[in-house]
């Protein structure tokens, strides 16, 4: 068990990913984080004006995270010659963090406070993802000397 | 009679087959209300529009229809002068801002079933000269309006409900042109107006006028701060545009009409959206002075919406409950009480436009019906009288919007898809009242 979780976490010599990749997964943490803040705020005040920052908030994770899901998609098929499983990890990770991300802005799209309780669990979980995805990815996903 | 245990047979086979919803939604003093549901996406089915082609709304043995006018720019709410000119009130309000991704995607889906002619903002005078049932003089009576909706002549005077005020122009008998332009009476709640139309209906007196103001959310998810002085009728005095609340929580109001003979002021409104196909039923009600009707805390009385937050149990409980359910989602959006001369079936009761639903996956509405009174209260299931706006293959043709009733004995219906004006007539001359 230990083993596979510092090899996700603590891969020894990756290379970098590539650096429009790399603002594209920079994206998903943010943007996902800063709508369960906003969750919060409308969960503890009524003001509405914070669930529809959360709306679009999670609009542009998925935006700028759809391309970088994408993005690692391409690098799948394209390049078949790893061994490892780090790629196939993180464009799990990537796949289940987009779509709970899409169920989310669905939720989102309920009107006033019929998005609560949904939308700070999904908030949570989708943010938790973004959070291992961008570990993962920034680690680098491909062994290899650096650039 | 023996079709009724048919239709509770069909109803209960699609109930079972597709497990989702009843044909027919729930009529009367004591509709059934299901526990609130939703799912991820809500049911949206837009009837994507037809031309009529030849094809003509069906209307009960014994009536005729004709298009009195057609061509028209966004006809919704019609006026009997006293002559028997009609007069047309046409155009389109709204434009509240977006404000969420969703408000982009459910503008662009729900404009699919809408004319795309743009409204008029002008009131159209109809005139049948020779009283043959055809109106060969068409004019406009007034322009540069801004949506124009809810209409009342009391006293010589023509009150317009534009969607921003009220406006008044000096008529006499006869007139198929305005003197002047429209001369302000009293401004109405348009920030926003996510609901926009204004309905108006005056008192018998001609001393009040009472005007409709729909709510500027479904459920409040533009915020508290926009629904001061929204979902709720306004009392105007028609000499200094004065104005008191006249009863609230009444969601959208959308047609107002004033029992004959009566004090009695009437409404039919259209309630909440996104719980589920039969929630919350559209309704026709009479309207207590200083009455409460639940939106948004609660529906039909004290079924306390949790969507309204912070709730509030006090007003919950003032909820007072409608007195009669037209069936969820049908858009009641027209409402005129009839008289004898619509013939004995007809006589005593109102005519309801039901513009059709969206926020159903099973449509609903698309249709004129009547609701028959006795002892003036609603009495028993609404009676269709024109149908086949929505054609069997999914299509609208037409979709009815207001409806007035000429004392000649007509019913006069906007149809603001087709831009027809439509008139039913007894085919047989019906006996003369009294």
């Amino acid at each position: 068990m230990w083993t596979v979780v510092s090899a996700l976490f603590a891969p020894g010599l990756q290379r970098p990913i590539h650096p429009l990749h790399a603002i594209l997964l920079s994206f998903p943490l943010p943007m996902f984080l800063s709508a369960l803040l906003s969750d919060i705020a409308y969960a503890s005040t009524f003001h509405i004006q914070w669930i529809n920052f959360s709306a679009w908030l999670l609009v542009g994770g998925l935006i700028g995270g759809g391309f970088a899901l994408l993005w690692t998609l391409v690098e799948l098929v394209r390049d078949r010659s790893t061994r490892s499983m780090r790629p196939f990890t993180f464009a799990g990770l990537m796949l289940l963090m987009w779509v709970l991300g899409f169920i989310n802005s669905l939720v989102h799209a309920k009107d006033g406070w019929a998005t609560m309780p949904d939308s700070l669990w999904l908030s949570s979980i989708a943010t938790v993802l973004a959070l291992v995805a961008a570990w993962i990815g920034y680690s680098g996903l491909r062994a290899g000397d650096p650039r | 009679m023996m079709r009724r245990p048919l239709l509770l047979l069909a109803a209960a086979l699609a109930l079972s087959s597709c497990g989702a919803e009843p044909e027919t939604a729930d009529y009367g003093a004591d509709p059934a209300l299901p526990e609130p549901s939703r799912g991820l996406l809500p049911s949206m089915v837009i009837s994507r529009p037809a031309p009529w082609g030849e094809a003509r709304p069906t209307v009960p043995q014994g009536y005729t229809i004709e298009a009195i006018a057609t061509d028209l720019k966004i006809p919704r709410q019609t006026l009997i002068l006293p002559n028997g000119d009609i007069l047309v009130a046409e155009g389109s309000g709204g434009g509240a801002p977006t404000v969420r991704p969703k408000d982009i995607i459910a503008s662009f889906i729900k404009g699919r079933g809408k004319s795309s002619v743009p409204g008029g903002n002008r009131l159209t005078l109809l005139r049948d000269v020779d009283r043959d049932g055809r109106y060969e003089v068409n004019s406009i009576f007034a322009e540069g309006l801004n949506a124009p909706y809810g209409l009342a002549l009391v006293n010589g005077v023509l009150y317009v409900a534009n969607q921003d005020e009220v406006v008044r122009f000096d008529y006499s008998d006869g007139q198929t042109k305005a003197n002047g332009p429209p001369i302000h009476v009293s401004d109405l709640p348009s920030a926003i107006n996510h609901h926009w139309t204004k309905a108006m209906t005056a008192s018998p007196d001609g001393r009040f006028l009472y005007v409709g103001i729909g709510s500027n959310s479904n459920i409040t998810e533009r915020g508290m701060d926009a629904e001061i002085d929204r979902a709720m009728i306004w009392q105007i005095d028609a000499q200094t545009g004065a104005h008191r609340q006249y009863a609230t929580g009444l969601r959208n109001p959308t047609a107002l009409a004033f029992q004959p003979g009566t004090n009695q002021l009437w409404a039919v409104v259209n309630e909440r959206d996104e719980i589920g196909p039969n929630l919350v039923p559209d309704y026709l009600t009479s309207v207590r002075e200083r009455g409460f009707y639940g939106w948004p805390y609660s529906y039909w009385g004290q079924n306390v919406d949790r969507r309204a937050q912070p709730q509030d149990p006090e007003r919950v409980a003032a909820a007072l409950r409608p007195d009669y359910s037209l069936g969820s989602h049908v858009a009641a959006l027209g409402v005129a009480f009839s008289n004898p001369n619509m013939g004995s079936a007809f006589a005593d009761g109102v005519f309801v436009g039901e513009h059709g639903s969206w926020n159903r996956s099973v449509p609903v509405g698309y249709k004129v019906v009547f609701v028959p009174f006795r002892d003036g209260h609603p009495a028993g299931d609404p009676v269709d009288f024109v149908t086949g706006f929505l054609g069997d293959d999914g299509r609208a043709r037409g979709r009815p919007v207001g409806v007035s009733v000429d004392p000649r004995g007509a019913l006069i219906v906007a149809d603001d898809l087709s831009n027809t004006v439509w008139r039913i007539t007894p085919t047989v001359a019906a006996p003369a009242s009294k």
